[in-house]
Order: structure tokens, then C-alpha cells, then sequence
């Protein structure tokens, strides 16, 4: 497979006072310190996030794991800037995340993330090749729409509308929307949860090529725990905080996985 | 019992589910009650003017006929009362004349009626506004219509001098009144009112019979008949019996022109309640239809659900129909309420037009009753077809998700076509195609809004284009004065001899009674010269009529009228001089604009009365500088009787217009904004609704507000753009329509179209558009990114 040059874009913003911020340039794709996030105010608030402190070097491919409601959704929420921090800080490549308004937080997305949801949310009235176009259109720097289908093996399928296509090849077409940009870093929320498990792994193994190929930093959420052997972190969430980070030393291929 | 338990519950569904739409909710309720309002208004006005109108005419005795002569004895009234179907008899004498106030230099045009102040109830009685009746002793006094007074600042105690028959007469007003005579105070020959240039006097026998030279006679039967009576009949007999005595012609109610401009008042207003509601109801039966289905469609698993707990279809049936009709209750009330509010608005407006005492404006529960009757109607007629299919569903089918929105290949064109395009524009295009029945039907609505602003438009340009026409075309004159009786045409001469009148154009009129067959007409003959200059006849195209030759042109009305075609002869009874009966062919007809005219080279005319070189009144051009003097000459030449001053009647009548009916227009330009938005909102509601997490993927893909905005609001401004030309052509329909439907007798309202007509009514759209384009847009922005794509459609 062909190694797609990794580049930075920067985000034009200050760079931050802080100290601890600065040191985890180097290396770091992300940071974040005492990260808290409360939906609802008084007697009826939620802490989905309860302080969490985390730091992903760049190029990892990284598992989050934990049980419904225990804060993982919301941090990728809050790394991938769809969502805002109730209070603490998150970095991305040293440049705070939570101070951003939300036209700077558009440009973040456009220019650095890749989102891959568990209901593809894939445009219904464009093809495949159009819903990746959808991206290249507005990044500064894509790699051409059919290169990144032809990447998840869907080049023959261009054409076809969503409705036509199964629910494997509907999410693969969301990884390729995703990847056609170049992204710095790539949020997959449940990727293989609305797929069997056959279909899942082939998934899986479209994201585990992307992130050895592109060095693209790669985050997944799941539930499926066996997804964890392919990982080089695993995090693990409990009760809106992290439970433990495990560096993982003997990573398996995709194929490898079943659950 | 079970029942009313039972929908309790779904009650509070319903109660929650109106709060959940209420932006949606309250846009169809403006457009029910803007279709309400008018409606209300219309016929609230129409039902008031009408029982104001006969209140009036019963307390004062308006007079049922009208027989005007030159010189009638008064024993012939008596003759009179004895025809059958005659109540009361009046004898009156009525004459022009010239007011002079201090001041102003301008004659002013007036109708000197005598009165009997002692009378116990007159015919056409008057009501005293202000001040006091005239002394029975005093000629010296007058009493004086309240709309001159008004106008001219006049009250009881002020002086006025009148030139009647070339004498001036030094009067003090008594008091201020008004009349079921001059409710709408027309000069006569002319077809705009302005209250301040035509006075209206009641004096005394004695002086008018001093001044009109009438002494022991009478110049106007005015009188009053029973139930019953044939009009026809009774005419012919008046005009006999005057007919030794310089008989004009007899003529009824019908044919008085304060009542004749009322009752086409009456007309329009009637036109209009059954013209503009229709269209604002067939639009809200729309948007609730869009509304509700898409309700339905959001709660097929509800609806599933309530079924399989054992709910009845009726049940479920009977909950979107309240769901419909509390829509339609709200927009019934509140429409209601705008619309009295509206009528007794309208009701002021119509009094600088209509001269009432007082106005009876009954608030109107039968309208009400109309209006609850009709929304709920429309509403259970927009519910019907959604409520239908949700209750026809099975308890199973219903619970399972509805198939998801299908895009297919499209054929070979559509493909080149969205290569052209980027890929939001491409999800605005597919998405109009995929559903194009909705598409259509939303274009429709929005299009049913701009044909309104259309029609209003096109209304605004035939009304500027009459007056237009009326005073610079037609009428290209200073001044018009009318001569007491026909002159010699030296008198021209004369006139162009005073110092700053720099054109003089004769002209000689004749009043006539035309019959062709069985059928007749009163009305007169307009003499003109050869080659006019400043008064000309025009047709329908603005070219000058040809009426050189010995027949006679009329009107295509008036040949309609009398059933007439070119080449026939018309009898013609002349009704002033020495009232020939005459036989003149017809050689044209001409599209006339206003009124019902008929047109003859003035020699050929003079020639077949035999009156050579007779006029009865003449055109000036004047020089502006020597206004003023030839005011103070034209005071003092005794044989005029009336004075017309074009240009400050112009300019009168242009204000009324922006006072009266421009503002009407300018409620219309808000209700079809009120229409334009209520459908755009709706629609685009809807569609953010259904696309919510496309909008939110798109957000999430690094797509600005703006640009995530453009996919939805880019459909809107394409439905906006496809709605331009249905809108043009419903407004050219409804145009048509409702210029043939207000045209009368007196005036025929031009079809004209203009382009700024349709440019003004798309600026509306664009504006509606905007406006509800802005809220849904608020709403792209308040999309919540990480709960959206959560979700499962």
C-alpha cells in the first residue's frame, strides 16, 4: 500500500501559556487536564466527564473502552470538537482546544479530523464517490475521492447510492469520506456496532491499514474488548473517569480479532 | 366513558405535540387568520355600510325617483301625486353655482338645493351636524354639507358668497349638515370626489326661487313610492308629464350617483369575500396537510403502538383531527378578531369617502360562524388524507420504521447536469427531485402568495393608469366651466380674451334618451371639435377617437347596453333645447375607461339639434403665472356654472387613492408576505426536521453554519425560483378575474399587466423567504452535533 506523506496543518491560534501545554508538543497528538463535562445543572446533573487527565502520542492507533455512560463518547466528543468542556483543558498538537469559538473549531474539523460513526451517516441522496467528494471539496489538501475508495477496497461500488449499498460497505464509504482529506487524526465511535462481526473485522482492518500506512493517529471506541489486542494504548473508562491506560507491546493484526 | 378517559391521555399528547411545532403552528394559524380576517372584514363592512345605508335612507326619506325638467308650475305636483305608485311628492328647485370664499382665489363648483325648513320629515331630509337649521323668515341663510365645511374650515356663523345665474349672494351659514343625497358628494360630470372643490348649499325657497328665476315653480320632482311599484312605468309617466316642461329625465334610485357609487361599493366588497379568503384557506388546507403528514409519518411507531394497546382507528382518527382543528379554532379567532379590528379600521377610512351620521358596525357572531365553519373545514380537508393513511396502517406495519429515503441512478441528463454542480448543490437537487409532488405543491404555495402580491400590484397600476389617463390623456385641460344652458359659441371667443387664458376648446353636451329596440339609456351625447386638443376621446389603446362625420360613437358599454351594432340607427330623445327626436346611425364604438360615453363631432351634433354654433362649456389652458386673475374673471362671467379645476383635483384624488385604498394594499403586501413565509417556514421546518442529522454529519464533516445552512435554504431558494413563474401566472389569472368581477358600469377597470408587477411581488417572496430562511437558519445553528449523530432515522 502506497504511504501517504503525513501533514501537519496548522491551526492558526496562540500558542498557549501554559507550561505543561508546551512540553506535551513534543510527541503528543493530544492532551488533556482535568477534562470535566455536566449536562444539566442541580439535582438532575450528569457528569459524564469527571477530570480526566490523558495524553495520545502522535500516530497511535488508540482503544477506548468502557461500559455505556462511563464518559468515552464525550471525550472523542470533545477532542473532535462537536462538543465543549464544562471545565479543564484539551490540546491538539499543543493548541487548546477548549478555548476555541466555534468557527475556529469548524476549521479544526475541516482541516484535521476524520469521523466515523456507527450509523456512517453517509448523505442519502449522494453516491459513494460524491459523498467522499463531499470532503475532498472543502479540505485544502485531499487525496482524490476515488484513491480513498479504491484504499477500502470500494472503487467498483462508486457509483451506487447508500441504500444501495450493505451496512459494511456503507461504513467503509465513511472511512474513505473520512481518510480523502488527509486527516491528522481519525474518531471512530462504535465503528463495527451496527455490523456483524464477519463484516466488523474487515472494518477494523481498513482502520488498522490506514493508521500503519498514513500514520494517521487513530481513536477508537468500542465495546467489543477483543478490539483492544489490535491497539498500541487501550483506555479504559469507568464512571466518567479513567480506569487505567495499558500500553499494549504485542499487537495483533484485525484478522486476528473475532468477538 | 371509556372514551373520554381514554382521549384525555392522548389529549395531552396533543397538548404537547402543538408545543412542540408551535413555530410551525403559529405560521398556519397567520395564514388561516389573515384568510379569516378578510373575510370577516369584507363582509363585516359590506353588512355595516349596507344597514348603515338603509338606516340613513329610511330616517331621511331618501327619495325612490328623481324627475329634474327646466321650469315646472307647482300645480303639476299634484298631478304627480296622483300617478300610480306614488307615496309623497316633492317639488325642489336644484341649480348650480360658484362659492367664493375669502382667501381663496379658486371658484369652487356648487349645488344650491331648496329646503323647507319647516317641513316635518322632508324628502331627503338632512341631518344637522352642527349649528341650527335656517330661519323659515331668513334668505339669507344656508345650511352647508359637513364634508365642504370640513375641508374648508367652515362653521356656523361664517359668511359665503354663492354666484347663482351670474348674480353673487351673500349667505351665513346656519348650520352643518349631512344628507343621504351626497353620502358619497360627486360633482356631476365628473368621477373623482374631492370634498374641498364641491360645495353643497340648502337655502330657502324664496331665495332660491329669486335666484333661479323660478317663482311659483319647481325645476325637480324628488318623491317617494309604494312596494310594489313599476319603475318603468312610473318613469315613462313623469317624463310625460314633464315633458311640456323641459323634462330631463325621469330616474330612479338606482341611477343616483351617490347611491349608484355606494351599491358598487357594496358590490366589490361582496367580490372580495369571495375572492381573497378562498385563496388564503387553499393554502393553509396545504400547510396543514404538509404539516400533519409529516407528524404522521414521525409517529408511526406511536401510532403503531397506541393501536396494539387496543385504540380504535376512530381514536386515533379523532386525535390529528383535533390535532387540525385547534389550529383552525386559533387561526378562526384570532383572524376574528383582526378581522373586526380591521373592518372598523376600514370603517374610518370609508368615512373620508362616505359621508355618514353614523355608522352601524354590528359585530358580526354569523361571520364568525362562517369563519369557524370554513378554517375547520379546510383544516379536517389538510388532515384528512395523512390521518387516513396512519389509521389504515396495521398495528405491525405502523411499529416498523417507514423505508428509508431512496436516491436512484437518475437518468443520463440529470447526471450531466449535477456534474456541473458541487456536492451540497447536488443534495439540493436530488432531494427536490426525489420528492417532486412536494416540491410542486410547496412552489404552489409560495406561488399563491406572490399571484396575491401580483394581483395587488397589477390593481395599484390599472388604478394610477386611470387617473393617468383620466387627467392627461383625456383631459389634458386647466379648467373645465360648464354654462348655465347652451351660449353661442362667441362666448369661446369671449373666454379667450381674458388676460392668461391662452387655449379655449368648446364643447357641447347633451342630455338624451337613447333607445334601441326595447332598450334605453339616459345618459348624453359629448360634442367635440373636429381635431380636439385638450379634451379628446381616446380608446382602450390611448388613440384618439375618430369622430368626424355625421354618426354617432359610443362606448362599447353603451352599445353592449343597447344591444347595438355599427351600422344601425339609434333613436335618440334629446332632453334640453328644443328637444328633437332624432335618428343618428352609429359609425364606431370605442373602449372607454371610464363611464359610458357618447361621442359626436360638435357641428354634426349641433347641426341635427338645430342649434348651430351652441356650446355648453368649454376647456381652458391656462397660464400658471395669471391663475389667480383668471379665477377672480371667471367669477364674474355670469353664465358659468360650474368650475373644474383639473390639476388640484388631480392631486386630490391621488391623495385619497394613497389614503384609502393604498393602505389596503399595504395590509394585502402583509398578508402575502404572512402567506409567502408561513409556506417557506413550514417547509423548510420540515425539512430540517427530516435532515437534522444529515445537517449535523455535515457540521461534524467541517462544514461552516453557513454552508451547512446552503443545502437547506439553497431548496428554499430554489422553490422560491420555482415558484416565480406560478405566481406571475396566478396573479395574471386572479387579476383578470377580479378586474372583470370589480369592473362596473362607471368604471372599467383595465387589464393591464406590468412587469413591475411581477418584480414587485418576486421582492416579496425573496423578502418571505428571507425572513423564514433566517429562523430555520438560527436552527442550523443551534444544531446539537454529538446528540444528532447519535441518532437513528
Amino acid at each position: 500500500m502506497k504511504v501517504w506523506p503525513h501533514k501537519g496543518y496548522g491551526v492558526r491560534t496562540h500558542t498557549p501559556a501554559h507550561k505543561s501545554a508546551s512540553d506535551a508538543k513534543s510527541g503528543a497528538a493530544f492532551l488533556t487536564r482535568g477534562l470535566s463535562k455536566v449536562y444539566g445543572e442541580g439535582p438532575a446533573a450528569v457528569h459524564a466527564l469527571r477530570g480526566v487527565d490523558l495524553e495520545i502520542p502522535t500516530g497511535e492507533l488508540v482503544v477506548l473502552l468502557g461500559p455505556s455512560g462511563s464518559g468515552k463518547s464525550t471525550l472523542l466528543n470533545i477532542l473532535g470538537g462537536i462538543d465543549r468542556a464544562s471545565s479543564g483543558e484539551a490540546f491538539f498538537q499543543g493548541q487548546e482546544l477548549t478555548a476555541m469559538n466555534d468557527r475556529r473549531l469548524t476549521e479544526y474539523r475541516r482541516h484535521h479530523v476524520g469521523f466515523v460513526f456507527q450509523f456512517y451517516n453517509l448523505m442519502p441522496s449522494l453516491t459513494a464517490l460524491e459523498n467522499v467528494d463531499l470532503v475532498a471539496e472543502i479540505a485544502p489538501d485531499p487525496m482524490t475521492s476515488m484513491e480513498a475508495l479504491e484504499m477500502v477496497g470500494l472503487g467498483p461500488r462508486a457509483s451506487h447510492f447508500p441504500s444501495e449499498l450493505s451496512g459494511g460497505e456503507q461504513q467503509r464509504v465513511a472511512i474513505a469520506r473520512a481518510i480523502a482529506k488527509n486527516p491528522t487524526v481519525l474518531f471512530c465511535d462504535e465503528p463495527t456496532g451496527a455490523l456483524d462481526s464477519k463484516t466488523g473485522v474487515g472494518v477494523l482492518k481498513a482502520l488498522q491499514d490506514l493508521n500503519q500506512g498514513l500514520g494517521t493517529t487513530t481513536l477508537i471506541i468500542t465495546h467489543a474488548a477483543a478490539t483492544a489486542a489490535m491497539a498500541d494504548r487501550v483506555v479504559h473508562f469507568a464512571d466518567g473517569q479513567i480506569r487505567e491506560v495499558v500500553e499494549n507491546d504485542h499487537k495483533v493484526s484485525a484478522e486476528q480479532i473475532s468477538w | 366513558m371509556a372514551m373520554f378517559r381514554l382521549t384525555s391521555m392522548l389529549d395531552r399528547k396533543l397538548i404537547r405535540d402543538l408545543w412542540r411545532i408551535k413555530g410551525q403552528a403559529v405560521a398556519i394559524i397567520f395564514v388561516i387568520a389573515a384568510g379569516i380576517s378578510l373575510l370577516v372584514m369584507a363582509r363585516g363592512m359590506m353588512i355595516s355600510l349596507d344597514e348603515t345605508m338603509v338606516a340613513y335612507y329610511e330616517r331621511y326619506r331618501f327619495a325612490d325617483m328623481y324627475a329634474p325638467a327646466k321650469r315646472a308650475p307647482d300645480h303639476i305636483l299634484d298631478e304627480a301625486r296622483a300617478l300610480p305608485g306614488v307615496n309623497d311628492v316633492e317639488g325642489r328647485i336644484s341649480g348650480g353655482g360658484l362659492v367664493t370664499l375669502p382667501g381663496v382665489n379658486a371658484p369652487i363648483s356648487a349645488r344650491v338645493i331648496s329646503f323647507d325648513p319647516e317641513a316635518r320629515s322632508p324628502i331627503n331630509g338632512v341631518h344637522l351636524a352642527a349649528g341650527r337649521m335656517i330661519e323659515p323668515t331668513r334668505s339669507d341663510e344656508i345650511l352647508l354639507l359637513e364634508s365642504f365645511a370640513n375641508a374648508r374650515e367652515l362653521e356656523p356663523g361664517d359668511k359665503l358668497a354663492i354666484t347663482m345665474n351670474g348674480v353673487q349672494h351673500e349667505f351665513e351659514i346656519a348650520g352643518i349638515v349631512l344628507a343621504p343625497e351626497f353620502i358619497y358628494a360627486l360633482p356631476p360630470g365628473e368621477f373623482t370626489v374631492d370634498p374641498g372643490s364641491f360645495a353643497v348649499l340648502w337655502a330657502n325657497e324664496e331665495a332660491m326661487e329669486a335666484a333661479y328665476d323660478l317663482d311659483g315653480a319647481f325645476n325637480e320632482i324628488i318623491l317617494t313610492t309604494s312596494r310594489g311599484v313599476n319603475t318603468q312605468e312610473l318613469i315613462d309617466s313623469l317624463d310625460r308629464l314633464l315633458a311640456p316642461y323641459g323634462a330631463i329625465g325621469a330616474f330612479d334610485r338606482e341611477d343616483q350617483i351617490s347611491n349608484n357609487y355606494l351599491t358598487e361599493e357594496l358590490k366589490q366588497l361582496d367580490t372580495m369575500s369571495r375572492v381573497m379568503p378562498p385563496i388564503f384557506l387553499a393554502v393553509s388546507v396545504f400547510l396543514l396537510n404538509i404539516v400533519i403528514t409529516r407528524l404522521v409519518q414521525t409517529e408511526r411507531e406511536q401510532i403503531g403502538l397506541i393501536k396494539a394497546f387496543g385504540y380504535s382507528n376512530r381514536d386515533v382518527g379523532l386525535h390529528y383531527l383535533k390535532f387540525v382543528l385547534a389550529i383552525a379554532i386559533a387561526g378562526a379567532i384570532v383572524g376574528w378578531g383582526g378581522g373586526i379590528w380591521l373592518g372598523r379600521w376600514m370603517a374610518g377610512v370609508y368615512q373620508n369617502y362616505y359621508h355618514f351620521p353614523f355608522l352601524v358596525y354590528s359585530i358580526e357572531f354569523n361571520t364568525f360562524g362562517i369563519a369557524l365553519v370554513v378554517s375547520s373545514l379546510a383544516a379536517a380537508l389538510g388532515g384528512y388524507f395523512a390521518v387516513r393513511s396512519a389509521v389504515e396502517l396495521t398495528p405491525a406495519v405502523a411499529m416498523r420504521p417507514p423505508a428509508p429515503p431512496k436516491y436512484g441512478g437518475g437518468n443520463g441528463v440529470s447526471r450531466q447536469i449535477s456534474k456541473l454542480l458541487d456536492q451540497p448543490s447536488r443534495m439540493i437537487v436530488r432531494r427536490l427531485a426525489s420528492q417532486p409532488v412536494r416540491a410542486m405543491l410547496t412552489a404552489f404555495g409560495i406561488g399563491a402568495a406572490m399571484g396575491l402580491s401580483v394581483m395587488m400590484r397589477f390593481n395599484t397600476n390599472a388604478t394610477d393608469y386611470m387617473i393617468d389617463v383620466s387627467f392627461n390623456v383625456v383631459d389634458r385641460s386647466d379648467v373645465l366651466v360648464t354654462f348655465a344652458e347652451p351660449l353661442s359659441e362667441k362666448v369661446a371667443l369671449e373666454l379667450a380674451s381674458v388676460d392668461g387664458i391662452t387655449y379655449v376648446e368648446p364643447t357641447r353636451s347633451s342630455p338624451v334618451l337613447f333607445t334601441h329596440k326595447r332598450k334605453d339609456f339616459l345618459g348624453g351625447i359629448s360634442g367635440m371639435p373636429e381635431d380636439p386638443v385638450l379634451s379628446r376621446a381616446v380608446d382602450s389603446d390611448l388613440q384618439p377617437v375618430d369622430v368626424s362625420g355625421d354618426g354617432i360613437v359610443l362606448s362599447t358599454q353603451l352599445a353592449d347596453i343597447l344591444n347595438v351594432s355599427i351600422g344601425e340607427k339609434l333613436h335618440v330623445e334629446v332632453r334640453d333645447g328644443r328637444r328633437p327626436t332624432l335618428e343618428i346611425p352609429v359609425v364606431g364604438t370605442v373602449e372607454a375607461l371610464l363611464g359610458t360615453p357618447a361621442y359626436m363631432e360638435m357641428e354634426a351634433l349641433n347641426r341635427r339639434l338645430k342649434e348651430p354654433n351652441r356650446v355648453t362649456g368649454a376647456y381652458l389652458k391656462i397660464d400658471p403665472i395669471k391663475r389667480d386673475a383668471v379665477y377672480e374673471n371667471l367669477k364674474a362671467v355670469p353664465m358659468i356654472a360650474g368650475v373644474s379645476l383639473r390639476r388640484e383635483a388631480y392631486e386630490n384624488f391621488q391623495k385619497m387613492i394613497d389614503e384609502g385604498p393604498g393602505a389596503f394594499r399595504n395590509i394585502m403586501t402583509i398578508f402575502s408576505i404572512i402567506i409567502a413565509a408561513g409556506v417557506v417556514y413550514n417547509g423548510a421546518r420540515i425539512a430540517f426536521i427530516e435532515r437534522q442529522r444529515d445537517l449535523a454529519s455535515l457540521r461534524v464533516l467541517g462544514f461552516t453554519k453557513i454552508e451547512t445552512g446552503y443545502v437547506l435554504l439553497g431548496e428554499l431558494g430554489a422553490l422560491a425560483i420555482l415558484a416565480l413563474p406560478i405566481g406571475s401566472a396566478i396573479g395574471f389569472f386572479l387579476w383578470s378575474y377580479l378586474a372583470t368581477a370589480l369592473s362596473t358600469e362607471l368604471y372599467q377597470i383595465p387589464v393591464i399587466y406590468k412587469e413591475d408587477g411581477l418584480g414587485y411581488a418576486a421582492i416579496i417572496v425573496f423578502v418571505a423567504t428571507a425572513i423564514a430562511g433566517a429562523f430555520v437558519q438560527r436552527d442550523v445553528s443551534k444544531l446539537d452535533m454529538a446528540t444528532a449523530l447519535k441518532t437513528r432515522d
